[in-house]
């Protein structure tokens, strides 16, 4: 059992907080990917659960044990680093078994440990080279199996294939999952690529300037995002806003047009992903700007009332800029926020 | 103008002059430790080796080498290591322990006899603390081992800044997710010197060891200073040729002798610290 909990922990550098109060349990054996935009706090998170930073307040439990005062080699951890730091003067081999090798485990075992290991990342051809001559995907199989021969508890991964080429990290995204779900190790994962994030996680948690916004499943996230920020942040291109005047009853205008939503008297903002539009009778008129047919679906900028509105729409259809469409959103996927607090509306 | 030609074109003026005050001088040295005047000759090397103080000299040369080096290794390491984890006044400190190379060896010989001699320092001290009656002559024949300590003493203090600065700069090239990756890992900080620090410093630990050791080899103005001629060494022996005998071949010969020596040396600290092919940082 590797039940991850971070209690209350907040970490400053100096005058500046880098995180507050992040409260997060992450299950036994679950897949957890940390995401969020540039400097929200990813690696400062990660790093305490490694131990190679210390949190100022709060506490980490793994196991039902608290870990927070131990060094990083009593935490049941392993960890794949952001540029991999496989070690230049020690063979694959020897990267691979360097854990082992710390544990003082005997010769034949060191030796098994590796070349299953390298066997399962398939680089058991590559364990005589040294770092300097392999490509960077090669490199970033041996920091996991360095992590993987270890048999953590826990794995922890920073961005470890935001150096791949695109090719490469979608092949390498589908092959670590595999392996990490077959190793029964719990996982976090942090990376600031909503897709991988997509693609791998049982759960994401979003982040933001210090603070995890939502911690869900990615359908979830996607679907019911809790925060304006999520919307905007997760889904390519992100979920589109237009101000909703109420006008009582769940009855709103919303880009000139009668929508029902939820009973408030405030002002709301409605929200809608591109791809939840359809051409329609009757809908939000949308004037289009600019057209871009993306081979599976056609991009298409609009402006509804002034305000920046994209939709997806089928590739068979013909937009050209200056046509006005009309849009009817999906009602069920139709979303409301609250402007003040910024947080989704039931 | 052409860029093959260009390179060749600009390091033509240091080419020439070290050909002019290196190359031609050494061969001219060169040719004077092979020959008496009639011809090609081993002659000079026979005399300079089979005299009898030569072993001695040779014994010393090497013991002094032996036991200063490894020392001012350990030192520099632990003063490079302990530099590198400082965040503020690490550039004072640095300084501070560069200082004695800005000092001559000869002024730093001097320096240590001060300390030293019947009235130095280290005398009134003792006097001071009781532990002798009267001041008393430190630096001779009859102490052999404390003439040698001075000796290694001040050589020690006088160079190990020159290792230290490389070292210092060597370190700090290291990436530190390198140390992180080996904390998580499991190695202690023993461990991480051994196995980490160590081997991604053997490029620089290579250029500090060739550098020392080759100084080592031509120690001279110290052992002057401090030990006079009750401990002989090469450098020693080859001015002695030079300037008291006039006997300029065996001086020649002699420092054939000491180049020798140093090109062996380099070319086993190059060996022994080799990196292999692929394994750079
Ligand atoms: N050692 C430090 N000293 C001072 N500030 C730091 C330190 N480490 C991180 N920070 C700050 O804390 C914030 C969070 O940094 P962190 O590295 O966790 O971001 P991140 O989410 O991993 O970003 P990225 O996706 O770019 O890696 C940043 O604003 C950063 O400047
Ligand atoms: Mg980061």
């Amino acid at each position: 059992m590797a039940e991850i909990q971070i209690k209350n922990v907040a970490k400053t550098f100096g005058a500046y907080q880098a995180l507050h109060d992040i409260n997060l349990t992450i299950q036994d054996q679950e897949f957890m990917v940390l995401l969020g935009a540039s400097g929200c706090g990813k690696t400062t998170l990660l790093r305490i659960v490694a131990g190679l930073e210390t949190a100022t307040t709060g506490e980490v439990w793994i196991g039902g044990r608290r870990i927070d005062h131990l060094p990083p080699k009593d935490r049941g951890i392993a960890m794949v680093f952001q540029n991999y730091a496989v070690f230049p003067h020690l063979t694959v081999f020897e990267n691979i078994g360097f854990g082992l090798r710390m544990q003082k485990l005997p010769n034949d075992e060191v030796k098994r440990r590796v070349e299953r290991t390298a066997e399962l990342m398939h680089i058991e051809q590559l364990l005589k080279r040294y770092s300097g001559e392999l490509s960077g995907g090669q490199r970033q199989r041996v920091a996991v199996a360095r992590a993987l021969a270890m048999e953590p508890d826990v794995i922890l991964m920073d961005e470890p294939l935001s150096n791949l080429d695109a090719l490469l990290r979608m092949e390498m995204r589908a092959e670590l999952k595999g392996v990490l779900a077959e190793s029964n190790t719990t996982a976090i994962y942090v990376t600031h690529d909503q897709v991988e994030a997509m693609s791998m996680a049982d759960r994401i948690s979003v982040m933001h300037q210090g603070k995890i916004v939502q911690a869900a499943s990615p359908i979830e996230v996607y679907r019911n995002p809790a925060a304006e920020f999520v919307a905007g942040f997760i889904g390519n291109p992100p979920m589109n806003f237009l101000p909703a005047t109420p006008s009582g009853n769940g009855k709103w205008t919303v880009g000139g047009q009668d929508m029902n939503g939820p009973v408030s008297s405030e002002t709301l903002k409605f929200a809608i992903r591109p791809e939840d539009l359809r051409p329609s009778e009757t809908g939000l008129k949308a004037t289009a700007k600019v057209v871009e047919p993306l081979g599976a679906h056609l991009l298409v900028t609009c402006d509804v009332e002034g305000a920046l509105f994209r939709a997806v729409l089928d590739s068979d259809m013909t937009v050209k800029p200056g046509d006005v469409l009309t849009l009817a959103p999906q009602t069920d996927r139709v979303r409301w926020f609250n402007p003040e607090t910024t947080l989704a509306v039931a | 103008m052409n860029a093959r030609v260009l390179p060749y074109v600009l390091i033509l003026p240091v080419t020439l002059f070290l050909c002019l005050f290196f190359l031609y001088p050494f061969l001219l040295v060169s040719k004077q430790a092979f020959s008496t005047g009639s011809g090609f000759t081993l002659d000079n090397f026979r005399e300079v080796t089979s005299y009898w103080k030569f072993p001695t000299t040779l014994r010393n040369t090497f013991l002094l080498a032996a036991a200063v080096v490894p020392v001012q290794l350990a030192l520099a390491l632990l003063m490079a290591t302990m530099v590198n984890k400082m965040q503020k006044g690490r550039d004072l400190i640095l300084y501070v322990w560069t200082i004695p190379l800005g000092i001559s060896d000869l002024a730093a010989g001097i320096i240590w006899l001060a300390i030293f001699e019947q009235s130095g320092f280290l005398n009134s001290m003792m006097n001071g603390l009781g532990i002798v009656d009267k001041p008393v002559n430190l630096l001779t024949f009859q102490n052999p081992g404390l003439v040698f300590l001075a000796i290694a003493l001040a050589e020690i203090w006088r160079a190990t800044a020159i290792m230290l600065v490389i070292l210092v700069a060597g370190i700090g090239l290291i990436p530190k997710e390198y140390y992180e990756a080996a904390e998580v890992f499991g190695a202690s900080p023993w461990k991480r010197f051994t196995r980490i620090t160590l081997p991604l410093l053997r490029p620089s630990l290579q250029t500090a060891l060739v550098l020392r050791v080759i100084l080592a080899f031509e120690i001279f103005a110290v052992v002057a200073a401090l030990g006079g001629t009750l401990f002989p060494v090469l450098m020693g022996e080859t001015y002695a040729y030079q300037f008291d005998l006039l006997n300029s071949g065996a001086a020649a010969a002699m420092a054939l002798i000491i180049l020798a020596i140093s090109i062996g040396f380099t070319l086993i600290i190059l060996r022994l610290l080799r990196v292999p092919k692929g394994a750079t940082i």
